[in-house]
């Protein structure tokens, strides 16, 4: 099974990078609303209740990681979507492929493609005078969330696919990340939020994984948030490979 | 002369009534915009509370963001059809017609002009529900002059894209000319807020002075002032995009 997986990981990896037009979104976007937030909103750090930062740019640079796995999610689906479309789906699940590595395939290149945006998006913020205040530990700890977040998110997309078995389905999805990621405290202090997104922030994963992420990056590295950021990354992770699976068992019972 | 306005008519009716053919097509242009600005100002909307915000609330100051980014979604996406067409064929034989190039585009770029009220007038609704003061009638004539214009713009630069590329996999490509053009001004914030950099594009940037005109009825009384720079502004975008589009069509079929 573990070669499998490999493989078909390896076919995913392959497609993606042969289509930049669909990697590139999962960068550019969240790079463009970064530039964006940062130089629009960043006399907000005057703001009372604000955390101590050095900036800005430091603030907000957790929520691009974030948005962009989370477009990795809805890639990752789009692309499974496509495959059930063009038949490959079938012809794959007419060989003697086990069937867990189809959704482990997938959610394994997605994972990869979580350690590409990982990377790009330090580069980016150490390039603008952003200083990883966790230190290596502290990027490890980043890696660790990240990776865990955006394999969680590349499987939520696999089974949105299984369900929906198209591609504009799951593109139209693409709004709905953004509804999500709004109300959490992704990109604002959850004291700072509006009504009723506060009450809702405070009990939303993506609030947990964003402080995950945000702690080794802003602040002095206390663990306890990167672990609740970790826990969060995990369940998010096993529910979305577990459902995703009996997805799978379904489309082929009804297959 | 008629005979190229029931010409024009024609194609803006045909773009019009994939709204109400497919309505499903129309949603993530209106959904889109509205998220953002339903979330931005969920986000974000203690930033009003600072100096240089003039008291106005962060949802009035967002709005017409939200009108005109609805406004470049909808140019972008008569690209995306654009380019759907002459994937299927049809676009060849719309040339066969014994019409002049730019009539056709008038057709194609009107249609996107009248599709830009919808998310605008939705977006209306939504935010005088959440307790935004009503403009004026004047007030709002203008902003919705300054949406069509700036739809008109953005399709014309779609347009482009869609004859460049052939495909409608040149979709973000559009998408991400109007994002950048809408954003990249004082959308968050006024002039005096934002950091050096993005306040000097937002300067360069022709969309800030059709934002700002835009906004002021939201935020306090319309000024000649701020309501020619903002006319001069999409009319030389209209034009020059126009101009490079149509440039672009009589390029087709040769």
């Amino acid at each position: 099974m573990r070669a499998a997986t490999v493989a078909l990981a390896r076919r995913a990896l392959r497609n993606s990078f042969r289509k930049p037009q669909f990697l590139a979104p999962l960068v550019v976007f969240p790079t463009l609303f970064l530039a964006i937030n940062v130089g629009g909103l960043g006399a907000t750090r005057s703001l009372e209740g604000f955390p101590q930062v050095d900036g800005f740019l430091d603030y907000q640079l957790a929520s691009a990681m974030l948005q962009s796995l989370l477009l990795g999610g809805v890639s990752a689906g789009i692309a499974v979507a496509l495959d059930i479309e063009g038949g490959f789906f079938d012809r794959l699940v007419a060989s003697p492929t086990p069937r867990a590595a189809i959704v482990l395939g997938r959610v394994l290149a997605a994972a990869v493609i979580a350690v590409i945006q990982l990377v790009y998006f330090l580069i980016l913020g150490l390039a603008f005078g952003v200083s990883i205040k966790g230190g290596f530990a502290g990027v490890l700890c980043i890696f660790v969330v990240g990776i865990v977040a955006g394999t969680g998110f590349g499987a939520l997309g696999v089974l949105i696919a299984l369900r929906a078995r198209n591609a504009s389905t799951v593109q139209g999805i693409f709004p709905l990340v953004f509804v999500v990621l709004f109300i959490s405290s992704a990109f604002f202090p959850l004291e700072l939020l509006s009504s009723p997104a506060d009450v809702i922030a405070r009990y939303n994963p993506l609030s947990w994984i964003a402080d995950g992420l945000r702690e080794p990056i802003a602040f002095s590295g206390d663990l306890r948030p990167v672990l609740v950021g970790l826990l969060a990354a995990a369940a998010v992770s096993a529910a979305s490979i577990g459902f995703a699976m009996l997805a799978l068992r379904g489309r082929l019972r009804d297959a | 002369m008629r005979h190229e306005l029931r010409m024009i008519g024609a194609l803006t009716r045909r773009g019009l009534n994939e709204i109400l053919r497919v309505p499903g097509g129309a949603l993530p242009g209106i959904l889109a915009p509205t998220i953002f600005m339903l979330g931005m100002a969920a986000v974000f909307g203690r930033a009003a509370t600072l100096d240089g915000y003039d008291g106005v609330s962060f949802l009035a100051f967002i709005l017409p963001v939200g009108m005109l980014q609805g406004a470049g979604f909808t140019g972008a996406a008569t690209g995306v059809n654009l380019a759907r067409d002459i994937e299927r064929g049809w676009f060849d034989r719309m040339l066969l017609a014994p019409a002049p190039r730019p009539v056709l585009l008038a057709g194609i770029v009107a249609s996107a002009s009248f599709r830009a009220l919808l998310p605008a007038g939705f977006l209306l609704i939504v935010a005088l529900a959440l307790g935004v003061s009503w403009p004026g009638l004047i007030e709002l004539g203008l902003a919705a002059v300054l949406v069509m214009g700036l739809a008109a713009a953005m399709a014309c630069y779609a347009t482009l894209v869609a004859l460049r590329f052939r495909t409608q996999q040149a979709a973000p490509l559009m998408q991400m000319g109007s994002f950048i053009a809408v954003l990249f001004t004082t959308a968050y914030a006024p002039r005096e807020l934002l950091s050096g950099w993005l306040g000097t594009i937002a300067d360069l940037n022709p969309v800030t002075l059709v934002l700002e005109g835009a906004r002021q009825g939201f935020v306090g009384d319309v000024t000649w002032a701020v309501t020619w720079p903002a006319l001069v502004s999409i009319t030389c975008l209209v034009v020059v995009f126009g101009g490079l589009a149509v440039r672009g069509m009589r390029r087709q079929g040769f």
